[in-house]
């Protein structure tokens, strides 16, 4: 503890009961939002394994080989699944969200819901496919 | 956490999650599946270097790198503050999360900046 004062907002009682750290587990909604917001933990590893990349493929063939065998041990497959799954609870939490987070207006009426999770779907669906055609050509 | 950035950590965090979700499940499911597991034919070494010298490509890799780290460096606040009740720490979890996203885009943006 500081000794430093510091602000505290008024109240009345400061009575709280203490929560476990997993009381997340009792409910499945509590439960579902806890591994949505967890799956930015795999995002982010995602994104340290594409520095990785740009890194081997910037020092060269070696370099890159070593990286390409390093994703074919079995803990980086394993890792690389579990990535996969939360990237994609991710995903579909986030577009389904999306027409919560996102009021679209057409002349002045409201788009339903379906319609703005629809073209997210779509879209997604489109720029896999595009990338998928950019890495596979060669 | 000082107020007037609130709004620009959260715009960070929503584009973040959006690039997250559009773009990263084709690109991990490549990469660290269907290449690694032979399933379909993983491109070249000179195909990889080729699509890096593209300007495009650079801009393109920067963005799917770093806004993304800004999505988790939000989300995994949040998991540390309410999960694991360390609500005294506030202004040093808030630091170090987005002190280590801020890390990761200058990383990119180095390797980025130096294709030659």
């Amino acid at each position: 503890m500081s000794t430093d004062a510091h602000y505290t907002p008024y109240h009345p009682k400061w009575y709280r009961r203490r929560v476990s750290v997993w009381w997340w587990l009792k409910n499945r909604t509590y439960a579902g939002f806890v591994l949505r917001e967890l799956s930015s933990v795999f995002v982010a590893f995602f994104a340290i394994v594409l520095l990785w990349e740009i890194r081997a493929v910037l020092e060269g063939p070696e370099a890159y080989a070593q990286f390409t065998a390093r994703l074919q041990t079995p803990l980086f497959l394993a890792l690389d699944l579990v990535a996969f799954l939360f990237v994609l609870f991710h995903a579909i939490t986030w577009f389904n969200a999306a027409p919560a987070a996102m009021v679209v207006r057409v002349r002045g009426k409201r788009l339903p819901d379906w319609v703005v999770a629809g073209s997210n779907y779509v879209g997604w669906f489109l720029l896999s496919m595009v990338i998928a055609g950019i890495l596979l050509r060669g | 956490m000082a107020r007037p950035i609130t709004p620009l950590l959260w715009m960070s965090f929503s584009a973040g999650g959006t690039i997250a979700a559009l773009l990263f499940p084709i690109h991990l499911f490549l990469t660290g599946l269907a290449f690694p597991l032979g399933w379909l034919d993983a491109p070249s070494y000179e195909s990889l270097r080729g699509l890096l010298q593209h300007p495009l490509t650079r801009v393109y890799l920067f963005v799917l790198i770093s806004l993304p780290l800004f999505h988790w460096a939000h989300r995994f606040r949040y998991i540390l503050y309410d999960g694991f009740q360390l609500y005294h720490l506030t202004r040093s979890i808030a630091a170090l999360c987005y002190g280590a996203a801020a890390i990761g885009a200058a990383v990119a943006a180095c390797l980025l900046w130096n294709v030659a």
